[in-house]
């Protein structure tokens, strides 16, 4: 809308490890991770609980640097963040001091290039019309969650960076931002590499479903879905592939 | 910001303190037609009724009373005041009382128990003296008072933001922050030559420490990911420090700052007792020296009134800027 040349960004990861101190013994968190997501691909990624996904998109946002291995956007090694690269995490991060539309408007804050008009067209976007004075405090989690999508969009990000953003909306509201974070990644045409626990999630939205083994992450499959949009959730063959990554997951019986 | 009340969520209506407490308002049906009468009570004590010594102003004083009483009769037509009509009522009936018990009866002792007159007396006739020595509080107090809280908010940022600023300050803190100033102030006006710096020094380091501290703290809890989100957007030290850092902790510093407010009070009146020859401190010292009791009375009266301005000037500020809370606290 503001920004018709945005292309979609193309990230590969290259033998790419990392890990922490804890209590002064490292502990190693991604094992020679390899993935290769082409421009404009909605990436899934799935795994045990604290496998390492979460720390996989620190990498990839630029926000930590790995300890070895290549991460590369459209071929250049990322060195830092950058606004191309956005990320939305569970929680809003919303901050409270700010209004909606200040915080809708904070990465142009950061920038110093206000744009308005984006600004309005982004919150109008996501449905926050006539909220745009509200205090955080003053929003449903749904509402936080759509406000923090509008900050996240707002300069037309080239990847979006999502980890678990639905995981702690009510069902029904997790339902409804599903469909909207399909549609506009459908217009926007951006990457999307989101993390979720949700594997049904996965199915519906992502074009590829990336398990990883529980830590020391490594990718342990990378499943095509190869269905068209807009997906039923009573696909047989969703439903069959549903079945698979759960046991994959180690879940064979709990489904 | 109309359109809060329509949204259709929980929690969006602080609930006002008034609403809190058992009793919502004072019943406003006889309460303000009697405020003024109360008033012409104490004026009509104060007028007919001998006074038991030659004291000044007793004339004056019973016109004040009139006047208040004159205003508060139109007030309770127009129904204006009706909130403070059980103050005023109060508050005549005080005054009321304490003219019958020390201008007419003389029950307590002289001199250190003056009259309303004898107060009223001393705004009238040294008014200047006194609101010069306002002034020079006020002046001392400002710059003190407003470099220590820079300072304060300065260092409690470094404490919370840089591991190397706090391995060199924060032991420096811990060793001069709990000592109360006023242990320095004879060592102070050694080592500084004039007692305004040393003064404006004291004042400053007391005002510091807890800003320092409550600073500090704000910052060590502000939530990661609010540098996380504004970091993934390009976000440089700068802009952290002053639009994330700071506003997160801008509650907890304002508690610092309040504190601050009142630590920088009690200094200010050290400092004039003891060292600098102006202001409120200083006027009461000297009112003292010369047994001048209603001198001294009348200097506290104005103390409190620029102590308590002060801190709600401090409240409107806080209002302002964390208007954002859902804290409904009123000063």
């Amino acid at each position: 809308m503001v920004n018709a040349t945005m292309t979609p960004l193309g990230i590969q990861l290259d033998n790419v490890s990392h890990g922490y101190d804890i209590g002064g013994r490292f502990t190693p968190v991604l094992e020679n991770v390899n993935l290769n997501i082409a421009p404009g691909e909605f990436i899934a990624l799935l795994g045990p609980s604290g496998c390492g996904k979460s720390t996989l998109l620190r990498l990839v946002a630029g926000l930590e640097a790995p300890h070895a291995g290549r991460i590369l956007a459209d071929g250049a090694p990322i060195t830092g963040p950058g606004p191309d690269r956005i990320v939305m995490f569970q929680d809003p991060t919303l901050y409270p001091w700010r209004s909606v539309r200040a915080n809708v408007a904070l990465s142009q804050d950061i920038s110093g290039r206000v744009d308005n008009a984006a600004v309005d067209a982004t919150i109008a976007m996501v449905g926050l019309q006539g909220f745009e004075r509200a205090w955080p405090h003053q929003l449903s989690g749904g509402m936080a969650q759509r406000a923090a999508l509008a900050r996240a969009l707002v300069n037309n990000p080239r990847l979006l960076i999502l980890d678990e953003p639905l995981g702690k909306l009510d069902s029904l509201t997790r339902l409804t931002m599903q469909t909207e974070l399909l549609r506009l990644w459908q217009d926007r045409g951006f990457t999307v590499i989101m993390v979720t626990h949700d594997v049904e999630e996965a199915l519906l939205l992502a074009t590829r479903v990336i398990t990883f083994s529980s830590r020391p992450a490594s990718v342990v499959s990378d499943i095509n879905i190869d269905l068209p949009y807009h997906r039923h959730r009573d696909d047989p063959h969703l439903l069959a592939l549903r079945r698979d990554i759960l046991v994959q997951l180690g879940h064979s019986a709990d489904w | 910001m109309t359109q809060t009340t329509s949204f259709p969520i929980h929690d969006i209506d602080t609930v006002p303190e008034a609403a809190i407490s058992p009793r919502k308002a004072w019943p406003s049906g006889l309460l303000p037609w009697l405020a003024g009468p109360a008033w012409f009570v104490a004026a009509f004590v104060t007028w007919f009724w001998p006074d038991a010594d030659d004291f000044p102003a007793t004339d004056s004083l019973a016109i004040v009373f009139a006047i208040m009483g004159i205003i508060l009769v139109p007030a309770a037509l127009l129904r204006r005041f009706s909130a403070k009509a059980p103050w005023m009522i109060a508050l005549a009936l005080g005054f009321a009382a304490w003219e019958g018990v020390q201008a007419k009866l003389l029950l307590l002792p002289r001199p250190f128990f003056g009259t309303p007159q004898d107060l009223l007396d001393v705004f009238m006739t040294d008014w200047h003296k006194l609101g010069d020595s306002l002034l020079h509080s006020l002046g001392l107090l400002a710059v003190g008072y407003i470099t220590g809280s820079l300072l304060g908010i300065a260092i409690g940022v470094g404490l919370g933001r840089s591991a190397r600023f706090r391995y060199w300050v924060q032991p420096v803190i811990r060793l001069v922050g709990p000592l109360p100033p006023v242990a320095l102030l004879p060592l102070a006006f050694v080592i500084i030559p004039s007692s305004w710096a040393a003064s404006e020094a004291l004042m400053a380091l007391a005002s510091a420490f807890p800003v320092i501290v409550l600073t500090w703290s704000g910052i060590s809890a502000v939530d990661p990911a609010y540098y996380d989100v504004a970091r993934t957007m390009g976000a440089r030290d700068r802009f952290l420090v002053f639009r994330v850092a700071l506003p997160a902790a801008a509650p907890q510093i304002f508690v610092g700052l309040f504190m601050g407010l009142g630590m920088s009070f009690a200094m200010l009146v050290v400092a004039e007792m003891l060292g600098v020859k102006s202001g409120l401190g200083f006027y009461m010292q000297w009112a003292q020296g010369w047994a001048a009791y209603p001198n001294m009375y009348a200097a506290l009266v104005v103390m409190s009134l620029m102590c308590t301005g002060l801190i709600t000037i401090l409240f409107r500020i806080r209002d302002r800027i964390l208007g954002w809370q859902k804290d409904g606290l009123k000063w």
